[in-house]
């Protein structure tokens, strides 16, 4: 269910910026997630991820450019936008002290839910996420996962147009994960458009329609998963030899290789046509010029790779597992 | 959204009621103040008062009586002054963020939190009233069963003033802050002078002339003024000093803190509409 791309987008941003004094942590940018879909922002912790979502939901003045959210402009209707959307923060923002249904019925009362409404809506969304046998609980004993799914719940309370979800799944085990993106598109296949930002991978990957990665407060590209994958060629070929340097002299003038990147120990070649199709033509050059091969890896470019194409580095912090290890061991995608 | 503020007014009830602890304490910690400090210090002053001659047929209270209006506005000025620090929690917790991106008013935020604090304040008010007479304070004595009612009233109607003053003064200082040791700071900074150059403990006529100016229009003291004449009277003798509080002083006092409460508001209001919590 593709949305058609002439339907007005439901974000618009154009030419935002923002400055933390001399530093511009949000610079120039421009892009619109369209209605219906999942869309990500995809960088490294003080990127600017956090600073875009919070001129979007209104809780950072806009200091220059467009922003326009359901149809509203972030700082003349900024009702009107808190109206239309949902938002889950990055950290944990329960009150310890209140009980899971408390917390839902304060969000509604905020939003000036009739009453009636309110108690339906608690109802199905503890369904919705598997709280109702801890309605009465207070949010302190609640574990990560069911902290996150109460907040996705109460984000989703007033029947948003958009979820803003920053970070949605920091701090969670592999497996609490992965439910909380089936939750996530459960909650996009009702009809709602989701905005989110992550510094994991794996995350933009599966989960987005459409991302852009950012970094140092640019969009660097933006495309769905498997555009921006292709633009790094069809395959990734990792090789280390006993001359590297002599190696990437030749292999850059082989027709098939799209570009070379040197990495610590080795290089890495992306490459036009199918490499398990070209690499035994690749050996074979090298060992003619009397080049050994100690290591070779082939496998197709995951979101990491096209992360560390275009920001030029491996993610800056705890986020991702060592970008180097993955590229010499296979893996399972 | 008028009803924005009662949103706020709900959950901040919901958690004064939960943390038992706090609330036991603040409810014992105004009448622990009248049992040990009224008690101790009235029994040495109602003695050293006891030989000044008073003139026959006037109104003469005793000490725990005259510190008992002293200890309702007392109580009143630290749980509102305090009660900021609930904000700051908020804050620093995130938990303002879902607030301030709703669609409810920040007027409404603030009136929210500053109802509250008037229910917490009439709560200690009442108990203090109720303790001090218990422990035989003269409030409401020789008064009637509707003066005793209209004599609650008017302290109430003084107390909810005075605290909303200092409720928005606290809001204002919390929601500029960012850490509870620096407000913990400021506001024990602002509580000594506010509670000691007051008619709180003892008559302010014999203070120095600038530090009896601070005192009169020192919103505790109107506060004060308000409470003696709704509780023991318009007219009587405490630690040999009369006390002549006519209907004049007392809307005065209570027009002060009407003007006291509507420059806090306004500072609040200033503060909130500036804050930016993410």
């Amino acid at each position: 269910m593709e949305p058609a791309d002439t339907a007005p987008p439901i974000i618009r941003v154009e030419n935002l910026e923002h400055r933390y004094g001399d530093f511009t942590a949000v610079d120039t940018i421009s892009f619109t997630v369209k209605k219906g879909e999942i869309f990500s922002f995809l960088g490294p912790n003080g990127a600017g991820k956090s600073t875009v979502i919070n001129i979007l939901i209104t809780l950072l003045a806009r200091q220059k450019g467009t922003a326009v959210v359901a149809g509203f402009d972030v700082t003349t209707q900024p009702q009107q936008v808190r109206e239309s959307i949902g938002i889950v923060f990055q950290d944990i923002t329960l009150d310890r002290d209140m009980t899971v249904r408390e917390i839902l019925e304060f969000h509604g009362r905020l939003y000036n839910m009739p009453m009636a409404e309110r108690k339906a809506r608690i109802d199905e969304l503890l369904k919705l996420v598997q709280l109702d046998s801890k309605r009465d609980e207070l949010t302190k004993r609640l574990s990560g996962g069911m902290k996150r799914r109460l907040e996705i719940a109460r984000g989703l309370m007033t029947r948003p147009k958009i979820l803003f979800l920053d970070e949605p799944t920091i701090g969670l085990d592999p497996q609490t994960r992965m439910r909380m993106w089936e939750y996530i598109k459960n909650v996009n296949n009702e009809g709602t458009t989701i905005f989110l930002t992550t510094h994991y991978m794996d995350e933009a990957d599966q989960l987005s329609d459409r991302i852009s990665i950012i970094d140092h407060g640019k969009i660097v590209i933006t495309g769905t998963s498997g555009e921006l994958k292709n633009t790094l060629g069809r395959d990734l070929i990792y090789l280390e030899t006993d001359n590297n340097d002599a190696a990437i002299r030749i292999l850059k003038d082989v027709a098939a290789v799209r570009d070379i990147r040197e990495k610590s120990g080795g290089f890495i070649l992306t490459v036009h046509e199918d490499g398990t199709r070209i690499l035994p033509s690749l050996i074979d050059t090298l060992r003619k010029s009397g080049i050994e091969i100690s290591t070779i890896n082939l496998k197709k470019p995951t979101m990491d790779d096209v992360f560390v194409h275009y920001t030029g580095k491996e993610l800056r912090d705890e986020g991702a597992a060592p970008a180097r290890a993955m590229h010499i061991q296979p893996r399972g995608r | 959204m008028a009803y924005g503020f009662f949103t706020i007014y709900w959950r901040d009830m919901i958690r004064f009621v939960r943390f038992k602890t706090l609330l036991v304490s603040s409810l014992l910690q105004p009448a622990l103040w009248m049992a040990f400090f009224g008690i101790a210090m009235s029994s040495n002053f109602d003695q050293l008062t006891a030989g000044i001659p008073v003139p026959p047929g006037a109104h003469v209270v005793g000490y725990l009586t005259f510190m008992g209006a002293g200890i309702i506005a007392m109580t009143t000025l630290f749980t509102s002054l305090f009660s900021g620090i609930v904000i700051l929690f908020d804050k620093n917790w995130g938990l303002m963020r879902e607030i301030l991106a709703s669609p409810t008013d920040r007027n409404q935020i603030i009136l929210g939190i500053a109802l509250s604090g008037v229910t917490k304040s009439f709560i200690q008010a009442i108990i203090i009233m109720a303790f001090g007479i218990l422990i035989g304070a003269a409030f409401f004595a020789g008064f009637t069963l509707p003066e005793t009612a209209i004599g609650v009233a008017g302290i109430l109607a003084f107390v909810a003033l005075f605290a909303l003053g200092f409720l928005f003064l606290s809001a204002a200082i919390a929601i500029s802050m960012e850490s509870p040791e620096g407000l913990q700071g400021i506001m024990t900074l602002l509580t000594m002078p506010i509670f000691f150059a007051s008619n709180a403990l003892y008559p302010i006529d014999t203070f120095p002339e600038i530090l009896k100016i601070i005192s009169i229009y020192n919103p505790l003291t109107l506060l004060i003024n308000g409470i003696r004449y709704f509780a023991i009277g318009p007219d009587f003798i405490a630690m040999g000093k009369h006390y002549l509080i006519s209907q004049g002083d007392v809307v005065l006092s209570f027009a002060g803190l009407v003007v006291f409460a509507a420059i806090m508001f306004a500072f609040a209001y200033w503060r909130f509409s500036r804050a930016v919590v993410t």
